[in-house]
C-alpha cells in the first residue's frame, strides 16, 4: 500500500511496525517523483541509486536493532543548497554546473547520522536570490495547487516536493523567508530556526548573518522531528549556538495555550493583503483565542524598513560571498582560450553563469558597500536592523509569540512579477524582520483563501534561543484547524495527473 | 537621489568582475536607479546615535584549539578544478601585482 | 647631473613607513585545521575552508590570537577589548574567496612602540618607532608562471596555484611614518626590521625567516624639501626579503624620488618592487582603476574580546627584551659588538648561553659554536643546533679545560658525536682520543726526540729555550698528537735541565 500520502510520524510507525521497509518507502517515493516530478520540476537532481542504498543501510540497522532515531530511513529532500559529498550541488545556478562537492554539510552529516535517506537535491531561486523559483537556471519550479502559479521562493523545490506526495520531509534555507513563504503558498510547514539554531557550513552562503537552514514538511510534529534531527552546535560554524535545543518536539505535542499572550503585529496585516488571506489569519486567531491565548495587538514601526534594510545588506553580503565563483577552482570556466588572461575569463564567466537577479544584487550590494556610499546604504541598513531588533524586543515584552499572515497573497501567477523585481521583493514584508533580528520563525496552512481556494500561511515568530514557543502554538493551531476543517490543508491538494 | 549613470554601474561590474553588455548596462542603470530610490529609505530613520547590527546574537571569542585535522587529499581538492596541472589548478595568466 | 645618495639626503628630508607582515608558526591555519607545514606537496594542506569551496565557513584559530596579544604587548601596544575582523574584497586568483578576511577599523592592538638603536656620526642613538596597529589577517596561495620570461608573471603562459599556504595566520605590523631620520632613514628601517625579528623571535611566535616569506617588509618612503615642514607622496616598495635588502631599498628609492623631484617631475603613489641585483626599485603593474575593497565586517565570525585576565595572564609570559638581554650578556661574557651580532645572526645566541651556562667558558662556548661546529653544519646545510646538543659541545669544553682534551682531539670527538659514534666519552673510547698523559711514555718519546737531534738538544741545554719547538713537534708528531704540548714542554725543558 502506498504510504506517500501519509505524515512522517505515521510512516516512521509503520517502519516501526514492520509494515513497510525503508527500500519500499524510499521507491514508492522515487516511483512518486518519476510520475510527477515532470509537471512539478521540484527536483534539480534525483539520486536513485543514492537514496536506495542509504535505504538498504536503515533496514539492515533496524533488522540488527540499531534504529539511529525516529526518523530512520524517512525520505526527505534537501535543497540544493547545501553540500552533500559526491552528490551535485548547483544552487540553481549554471556556475556550479557539474560540481560534486567533496564535502557533507553538517546538516547533511547530520541526517545521515539519523538515518533519514536522501532522495534528492530540490530546484530554488538561483543562489537562494527569489521568491518564486522563477529564478533557477534550470527552469521554475511549479506550485503542486495550481501549475501555473509559483510554489514561493527561494526553497519553492523543496516546499512543492512536500505538497506534490514526493517526499514526506525537506530541508530549506530562509534568508529573508524562503522556507516560510513556499511553505504559506503551497499549504506546508516551514520553520526557521533562531540564528544559529542550525549549522551553517555546508549551505552555501548567499546572505551570512541572515541565512539559516531549517526544516520543511506536512504537519508541525514531522517539522518538529526534522528540527531536532538538525538543530545543535557544530563547532565548525563560529555563529552557532552553544546551548542545549529547545525541546520542540514536546512543545509540538503539547497543544495547549493557555494563558499564552499572543502578539498580532500591526504593521504586518494592512493595506496590500490579500482579502482571503487575512479572512484566514483572523479565523486563526480566533481558534488560538477559543484555545484559552490572549491576544494582544503590539506595534513594530521600523518593520516598515525592513524590506529596504534587507535588499541592501543581503545583496552587499552576497557580493561578497558570490566572488568566490570566479572559475579558477571549481564550476564552470568560459572563454579560456589561451590568450585571454584570469580577470578576463572570471568576467566572462560570471557574465555567463549568474543570472539576471544575481547580477543585479551583486551590482547593487557592490554599490551598497563602496566607498562614498558605505553609511549611508549599508551602515543605515545596518542601523534599521538594530531598530528591528528593538521593536521585536520591546513586541516580546508584551507577548510570548508574535503572529502574522505568512505572506500577503497567495501565490501569483509564474512570470507575474519576474520583470518587476520591486513587485517580488514585496512577498518578503512579512518574513523579512524575522532574518533581520535573527529569531524563530514558523509558517503553517491555515486553511483555503476563499478568493482564490489557494493556501494561506499564518506566520508565528518565537524569541531567539525560544522556538519551542512556536512549536507549541503551531501544534495547537493545527489541530484546532484540523477539528474545524475536517482534515488538514495538505491533504486538500489537487491530485496531480499521474503520468 | 542623485541618476546613477551607465558609467557607475561598468565601474560596478568592473570591480564584481562581470563582463556586461552595453544594453545590459543601460538595462541596469534604470533598474539599479529604480532599486535604490527604494532602499534609500533606510536613510530616513538611520540616525548617529542607532549602533550598527552587524550580528543578529551578541557573541565573541569563539575559537577553536590550534590542532591540525587531516585536510583533502589533492584528488579531492582538484575534483572541481576547470583546469589542473598535475596537483596544482591551472589557470589563465594573471595580469596585474597581488597585493 | 643624478644626485647620488649623499646628495639626495642633503637635499631632501626622507619620511618612512614600515608594514611588516609575519607569519605565525601555529600548528593550523588562521580559519581551519591544515597543517602550516612549509614545503609540502602542492594541495596536500587544503580543505573546504581554505580553498574557499562554497559552503565552508572560517573558525579562528585561538593560538594567533594569543600570538598576536603577545605580539602587541612586546610592542608596548594597547590591546582593544574588542575588536573584529572585515572582509577585503578584491579578486586575485591567488585568493580562494576573492576577499581577505583582515581586521579593518577595529584592529586587536594599536598604539605601540619600539625603541632602535643606530649607529651615527654622533656616536650610538636611539629612534623611537610609533607602532600604528598590529593586525591579524590571511596569507593567500602561491602561483606558479608558466611559459613566458622564466617564472615572471609578465608574458606567463599561464599559471599554477598551490593553495597550502592560503589561509596562514599573518600578523601585519603597521607603524605611523617616522620623520627626522634624515640620512639615516635606511639604517633605521633595517634596524627596526632587525629588533622586531628579534622579538618576534624570543616570543616564539614566528619562524622570522625572510628568506622562507615568513617576515616580509614593504617600506613606504617619501620625501620632501629639507625645512619645507611637508610630507611628500610615498611609494611603497613591497616584499623585500632580507635585512640587507630593506637598507638598500630605501636607499635606492630615496635616490630615485630624488632625482625625479629634481627633473621637476612628480612623485606618484605606487607600488613598488625591488631588484635584488641592482638595488633599485621598479613599478608594479598598476590596476586600471584604483581599487574599493569595500571592507564589512566578517558576518562569518564573531567579535574577539579578550579579557583583562587573559592579557595580563599573556603579559606575564613575555620574554626579556632582546635588545635588554644582548646587551646584559655582552656585559657579562665580555664579547664585542661584532661578535654578539655574528652569535645572534647566525641563530646561536640561545645556544651559546645554555652552553654557558653548563659550566664552559664563554669565549669556548662561543668559539667552538661559531668555529668548528658551524663549519661543519655549514657543509651539510643544516643549523648547527641540529647536529650537536649544548650539552654535548660543554662536556667536551670541560674535557679540554681539565687537560684531558687537547682542542685538535677535542675537534675529533665532536666530529665523531656528529658523526652518531656517541656522547663525548665514547667517541673518545671508541676513536682512542685520550690526551698521551703518562709521564713515563712522554719520557720515552722526549728522549728519542732529543736522541734523534742532539744538536737542538744541545742549544736548549745552551739556554735557547725557543729551540724546543723542534723537539715539542718531533714528540707530538710521535704520539700522534695525543700529548699535551704544554706538558710536553715541561717534561723537555725539565729534562734539559731548564726547567
Ligand atoms: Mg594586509
Ligand atoms: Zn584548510
Amino acid at each position: 500500500m502506498s504510504m506517500i500520502h501519509k505524515t512522517a510520524t505515521e510512516m516512521a510507525q509503520a517502519l516501526a511496525d514492520k509494515s513497510i521497509t525503508a527500500v519500499e518507502l524510499t521507491k514508492q517515493h522515487l516511483d512518486r517523483i518519476a510520475a510527477v516530478d515532470g509537471d512539478v520540476h521540484a527536483f534539480l537532481h534525483v539520486d536513485t541509486e543514492g537514496a536506495l542504498a542509504q535505504a538498504a543501510e536503515s533496514d539492515a540497522k533496524r533488522a540488527a536493532g540499531e534504529t539511529r532515531s525516529v526518523l530512520e530511513g524517512i525520505p526527505l529532500a534537501l535543497k540544493d543548497v547545501l553540500t552533500q559529498k559526491g552528490v551535485p550541488t548547483t544552487c540553481g545556478s549554471k556556475m556550479l554546473e557539474g560540481w560534486r562537492p567533496p564535502y557533507d554539510s553538517t546538516v547533511v552529516s547530520k541526517l545521515k547520522n539519523a538515518g533519514v535517506v536522501i532522495l534528492g537535491k530540490t530546484n530554488m531561486d538561483e543562489f537562494a536570490m527569489g521568491s518564486s523559483t522563477e529564478n533557477s537556471a534550470y527552469g521554475p519550479t511549479h506550485n503542486p495547487w495550481a501549475l501555473d502559479r509559483i510554489p514561493g521562493g527561494s526553497g519553492g523545490g523543496s516546499a512543492a516536493a512536500l505538497a506534490a506526495f514526493e517526499a514526506p520531509l525537506a530541508i530549506g534555507t530562509d534568508t529573508g523567508g524562503s522556507i516560510r513563504q513556499p511553505a504559506a503558498v503551497t499549504g506546508t510547514v516551514g520553520v526557521k530556526p533562531t540564528y544559529g539554531g542550525v549549522s551553517r557550513f555546508g549551505l552555501v552562503a548567499f546572505s551570512s548573518s541572515l541565512d539559516q537552514a531549517g526544516p520543511c514538511a506536512r504537519t508541525v510534529l514531522d517539522t518538529a522531528l526534522l528540527h531536532e534531527a538538525i538543530a545543535g552546535y557544530d563547532e565548525r560554524d563560529s555563529t552557532s549556538i552553544n546551548a542545549p535545543v529547545p525541546n520542540v518536539v514536546a512543545a509540538a505535542k503539547r497543544q495547549e495555550v493557555k494563558g499564552m499572550k499572543i502578539g498580532v503585529i500591526k504593521e504586518l496585516m494592512g493595506d496590500g493583503f490579500q482579502k482571503g488571506v487575512l479572512d484566514s489569519f483572523k479565523q486563526s486567531l480566533d481558534l488560538l483565542q477559543e484555545q484559552g491565548a490572549e491576544i494582544v495587538e503590539v506595534s513594530c514601526p521600523s518593520f516598515d524598513y525592513g524590506i529596504a534594510a534587507y535588499y541592501l545588506i543581503a545583496p552587499s553580503e552576497a557580493s561578497s560571498n558570490l566572488a568566490r565563483f570566479d572559475s579558477m577552482r571549481y564550476g564552470i570556466r568560459v572563454g579560456d582560450d589561451g590568450q585571454r588572461g584570469a580577470e578576463e575569463v572570471m568576467s566572462a564567466t560570471r557574465e555567463v553563469g549568474f543570472g539576471k537577479e544575481v547580477k543585479r544584487r551583486i551590482i547593487l550590494g557592490t554599490y551598497a558597500l563602496s566607498s562614498g556610499y558605505y553609511d549611508a546604504y549599508y551602515g543605515s541598513a545596518q542601523k534599521v536592523r538594530t531598530l528591528i531588533k528593538r521593536d521585536f524586543e520591546s513586541a516580546f515584552n508584551l507577548a510570548d509569540v508574535l503572529v502574522s499572515p505568512s505572506t500577503p497573497t497567495t501565490a501569483f501567477k509564474i512570470g507575474e512579477r519576474a520583470n518587476d523585481p520591486l513587485a517580488m521583493y514585496l512577498a518578503d514584508i512579512t518574513t523579512i524582520p524575522v532574518n533581520m533580528a535573527g529569531i524563530g520563525g514558523m509558517s503553517l496552512p491555515s486553511g483555503l483563501s476563499a478568493d482564490d481556494g489557494l493556501p494561506v500561511g499564518f506566520q508565528i515568530m518565537s524569541p531567539a534561543m525560544q522556538d519551542d514557543r512556536m512549536y507549541r502554538v503551531g501544534g495547537t493551531l493545527e489541530a484546532a484547524l484540523n477539528d474545524k476543517l475536517g482534515k488538514p490543508v495538505w491533504a486538500q491538494a489537487p491530485e496531480l495527473v499521474v503520468k | 537621489m542623485a541618476a546613477i549613470s551607465r558609467e557607475e554601474v561598468a565601474h560596478l561590474a568592473r570591480l564584481s568582475r562581470i563582463e556586461m553588455t552595453p544594453d545590459e548596462l543601460d538595462h541596469l542603470a534604470s533598474e539599479m536607479q529604480l532599486i535604490l530610490g527604494a532602499v534609500a529609505r533606510v536613510q530616513e530613520v538611520a540616525a548617529a546615535d542607532i549602533p550598527p547590527t552587524s550580528h543578529a546574537l551578541p557573541m565573541t571569542n569563539v575559537f577553536r584549539e590550534d590542532v591540525t585535522k587531516p585536510s583533502l587529499s589533492p584528488e579531492d581538492a582538484l575534483s572541481g578544478a576547470p583546469a589542473r596541472e598535475e596537483d596544482r589548478f591551472k589557470v589563465p595568466q594573471i595580469l596585474g601585482d597581488a597585493e | 647631473m643624478a644626485l647620488n645618495y649623499d646628495q639626495a639626503v642633503s637635499k631632501y628630508e626622507p619620511t618612512l613607513g614600515l608594514e611588516v607582515h609575519v607569519e605565525l608558526n601555529t600548528n593550523s591555519k588562521m580559519f581551519c585545521s591544515c597543517s602550516t607545514v612549509f614545503g609540502a606537496e602542492p594541495n596536500t594542506q587544503t580543505c573546504p575552508v581554505c580553498l574557499g569551496m562554497p559552503g565552508a565557513l572560517p573558525v579562528v584559530n585561538a593560538k594567533a590570537i594569543e600570538s598576536s596579544i603577545l605580539i602587541g604587548l612586546a610592542l608596548n601596544c594597547s590591546i582593544a577589548p574588542y575588536s573584529r575582523f572585515a572582509r577585503k574584497n578584491y579578486f586575485y586568483p591567488d585568493m580562494p574567496k576573492n576577499f581577505q578576511t583582515s581586521q579593518y577599523d577595529e584592529p586587536i592592538c594599536v598604539d605601540g612602540y619600539l625603541d632602535v638603536e643606530i649607529e651615527t656620526d654622533e656616536g650610538p642613538k636611539t629612534f623611537r618607532v610609533d607602532i600604528e596597529r598590529v593586525h591579524m589577517e590571511e596569507d593567500t596561495g602561491k602561483s606558479l608562471h608558466v611559459g613566458g620570461a622564466t617564472g615572471r608573471i609578465h608574458g606567463a603562459e599561464y599559471s599554477l596555484l598551490d593553495y597550502n599556504r592560503a589561509g596562514i595566520p599573518l600578523v601585519e605590523i603597521v607603524t605611523r611614518i617616522v620623520p627626522g631620520t634624515g640620512k639615516y632613514a635606511p639604517a633605521v628601517a633595517r634596524a627596526y626590521v632587525t629588533e622586531l625579528r628579534d622579538i618576534l623571535r624570543s616570543l616564539g611566535v614566528s619562524d622570522v625567516k625572510m628568506e622562507q616569506g615568513s617576515l616580509r617588509c614593504d617600506a613606504n618612503v617619501s620625501l620632501a624639501p629639507i625645512g619645507s615642514g611637508k610630507l611628500g607622496t610615498r611609494s611603497e616598495t613591497k616584499n623585500v626579503n632580507s635585512l640587507r635588502s630593506v637598507e638598500r631599498a630605501v636607499a635606492g628609492e630615496i635616490v630615485r624620488q630624488a632625482n625625479r623631484l629634481e627633473a621637476g617631475e612628480r612623485i606618484v603613489q605606487e607600488t613598488r618592487h625591488f631588484l635584488e641585483e641592482s638595488g633599485e626599485t621598479r613599478p608594479g603593474r598598476s590596476k586600471e582603476t584604483a581599487e574599493d575593497y569595500r571592507y564589512f565586517p566578517e558576518p562569518d565570525l564573531v567579535p574577539v574580546a579578550p579579557d583583562a585576565k587573559w592579557i595580563e595572564e599573556l603579559r606575564a609570559t613575555l620574554p626579556e627584551k632582546p635588545s635588554t638581554r644582548r646587551k646584559r650578556l655582552q656585559e657579562a661574557w665580555g664579547v664585542s659588538d661584532n661578535e654578539m651580532a655574528s652569535m645572534v645572526n647566525a641563530e646561536l645566541l640561545d645556544t651559546v648561553e645554555a652552553t654557558i651556562a653548563l659550566g664552559a667558558e664563554p669565549a669556548r662556548a662561543r668559539g667552538w659554536w661559531l668555529g668548528e661546529i658551524s663549519r661543519l653544519a655549514n657543509e651539510k646545510e643544516v643549523h648547527p643546533t641540529s647536529l650537536i646538543t649544548a650539552e654535548q659541545v660543554a662536556e667536551v669544553i670541560a674535557l679540554i679545560a681539565n687537560g684531558e682534551l687537547t682542542d685538535k682531539l677535542a675537534r675529533g670527538v665532536v666530529e665523531g658525536v656528529i658523526a652518531g659514534e656517541g656522547s663525548p666519552r665514547e667517541v673518545i673510547d671508541k676513536r682512542g682520543l685520550k690526551v698521551v698523559s703518562d709521564d713515563g711514555a712522554l719520557m720515552t718519546a722526549i728522549e728519542a726526540a732529543i736522541a734523534a737531534q742532539p744538536d737542538t738538544a744541545e742549544r736548549i741545554r745552551g739556554g735557547n729555550i725557543p729551540a724546543a719547538g723542534a723537539l715539542i713537534g718531533a714528540v707530538m708528531k710521535a704520539t700522534g698528537g695525543q700529548a699535551d704540548a704544554a706538558k710536553v714542554r715541561e717534561l723537555l725543558l725539565k729534562h734539559l735541565g731548564q726547567g
